[in-house]
């Protein structure tokens, strides 16, 4: 295939698109020769392109998925009142105060410990202990009901932790258990305050991801705090971009050429209270958590799965699916062939190209066989 | 929640289908109604081109730039009406209407040897010289009874593609 000549980091990051795209296109291999016929029919072509107006898998990975409407009755409908009552006047009220009581604890813990303590190793122990804690409270400030299911991570060198993104509460729900060092796109406001002061300190690493400069130091970064024997151990998200919980797009391979032991972490949200779907583009962080804080309850599995290791003559990418595949399966998710950071930019020029090459391989051979 | 979505009444639904000469049924419809609004992500009662580009499996074909022509700002019947010639229920003389349309870029209602060149050439790409392109179809042309001069218009490709075993179907997805 073409793809092994392409240079730059972005393009070697996905597998061969062409093996997941619909070949309805590619021209039949038929024994005819090629006639004015064949040369006008451009209907595989268009049909292709029709159908991708009418539905696509890229979408769908980002479509929010609405509550399932229920039958309307005069007998539920006071209960459901009572529900909106409680959900928003009492539970919503009762959650924010716990989340205040949490901050006003977290900080009054945290600065002091941060600039009064000496002792490196101390101090950084204090101050895991204490990022979880406020992420057990803001789990219980949707009310959590979180199952985990299997052998808690522990802290050592050489592996890393990747898990399929819903939103940034996947990272709450596996902080709380472990104090996970993340790797995350920067944010504004005061998700990128609470980042840059607070999860610095666990060791978080945070990057814009479009910014290509960015993304080297990053690969540093990620390789010597593996090595570090003391690093808390290393969480990525590498589909790179909230999906929604349904379908799982392509991993970036980087999480799969440092050399360690990969960690597969699937985590499922049950919907059955709420979607926990974070659509960035449509709404903030901060309503995102306002929606989780009035509904009933946040459901949800998380497996921790079978560490994986690179296989000889593997490649990071047929790594990377390989993962991909063990957290899929696990946790009931579509596999689509697309880069998820296509939600930014548009797809490269190398996948259209490569139709027009086999549409011109096909046009030249039976023209010769003519 | 969700109900914002769901507006048509059946008047509209059956507006849009006295529209697109009943291609689609009213499920169908309700459907694509749906599908419209997700791409018109702006709200504004129309799809511009950048939207359709948002789709990676439509802005990957290689004929895109020249339907974005057709697509740009279709409100939702004129939406429909450019899908209609994808139902199962269009016959095939709407569908190889649709085929003339794209390759008749002015409108004109002929088709020269240049318009079929420049498809040829979004086709092909940098994969085949010019020289090869104007060969091949010097090459079918004079081999179909035509030269390099002749004019196509709709009665012509009829002929040319009407016994061809053309699939020119999308299937609406319903939920």
């Amino acid at each position: 295939m073409a793809s092994s000549s392409v240079a730059g980091d972005i393009e070697l990051d996905r597998p061969n698109l062409e093996d997941y795209l619909p070949s309805d296109s590619l021209p039949q291999e038929s024994p005819r020769n090629l006639h004015l016929r064949d040369l006008l029919d451009i209907s595989p072509v268009l049909t292709e392109a029709a159908g991708a107006i009418v539905d696509d898998s890229f979408t769908r990975c980002f479509k929010s998925n609405s509550p399932e409407p229920w039958n309307w009755n005069i007998y539920l409908f006071p209960l459901w009142c009572l529900g909106v009552v409680i959900r928003y006047g009492i539970l919503f009220p009762l959650r924010g105060l716990t989340l205040l009581v949490g901050w006003l604890a977290f900080f009054a813990a945290f600065f002091p410990v941060h600039f009064l303590f000496k002792g490196q190793k101390l101090r950084s122990k204090i101050e895991r202990k204490l990022v979880e804690m406020m992420c057990s409270v803001f789990v219980a400030s949707w009310t959590g009901v979180i199952k985990y299911h299997g052998p808690r991570p522990s802290t050592r060198p050489h592996q890393v932790f990747v898990a399929n993104h819903t939103s940034m509460i996947d990272f709450i729900i596996l902080e709380q258990m472990t104090a996970f060092a993340v790797i995350m796109q920067k944010h504004p406001g005061w998700v990128g305050f609470i980042q840059k002061t607070i999860l610095e300190s666990v060791g978080c690493i945070w990057f814009n991801r479009n910014d290509l400069k960015d993304r080297e130091v990053v690969a540093k970064k990620l390789r010597d705090h593996v090595q570090h024997p003391d690093s808390n151990p290393l969480l990525i998200f590498p589909e790179g971009t909230c999906v929604n919980n349904q379908y799982t797009v392509m991993f970036k391979k980087g999480a799969f050429e440092l050399g360690c032991a990969v960690c597969p972490i699937a985590i499922k949200y049950n919907k059955i209270f709420v979607d926990a779907f974070w659509n960035s583009k449509k709404q903030s962080f901060t309503m995102h958590l306002v929606r989780l804080m009035t509904s009933w309850a946040v459901v949800c599995d998380v497996w921790y799965l079978e560490p994986q290791y690179l296989r000889d003559g593997e490649t990071a990418i047929e790594f990377a699916e390989r993962v991909r595949d063990m957290i899929a399966a696990r946790a009931g998710l579509k596999k689509v062939p697309w880069d998820g950071y296509l939600k930014h930019n548009r797809p490269s020029p190398k996948h259209t190209e490569e139709k027009q090459r086999i549409f011109a391989d096909s046009v030249l051979r039976r023209l010769e066989e003519s | 929640m969700g109900s914002t979505s769901s507006m048509l009444t059946q008047y509209d639904i059956e507006e849009v289908q006295d529209h697109c000469d009943h291609a689609f049924s009213q499920q169908e419809i309700v459907s694509l109604y749906h599908r419209f609004c997700q791409l018109d992500r702006n709200g504004g009662g129309f799809v511009s081109a950048d939207e359709f580009m948002t789709v990676p499996e439509f802005a990957v074909n290689p004929l895109c730039q020249r339907l974005l022509r057709m697509l740009d700002g279709l409100n939702f019947k004129e939406f429909v009406a450019f899908l209609s010639a994808f139902s199962p229920r269009a016959s095939l003389q709407q569908k190889i209407e649709f085929i003339f349309r794209v390759y008749d870029t002015d409108c004109n209602g002929k088709v020269a040897f240049d318009d079929i060149l420049s498809i040829l050439r979004d086709l092909t790409g940098s994969f085949m010289t010019e020289q090869q392109r104007q060969k091949v179809l010097i090459h079918v042309l004079e081999e179909a009874g035509y030269t390099k001069d002749s004019h196509f218009t709709l009665p012509d490709f009829m002929k040319i593609l009407d016994n061809s075993d053309m699939k020119m179907e999308v299937e609406v997805p319903i939920d």
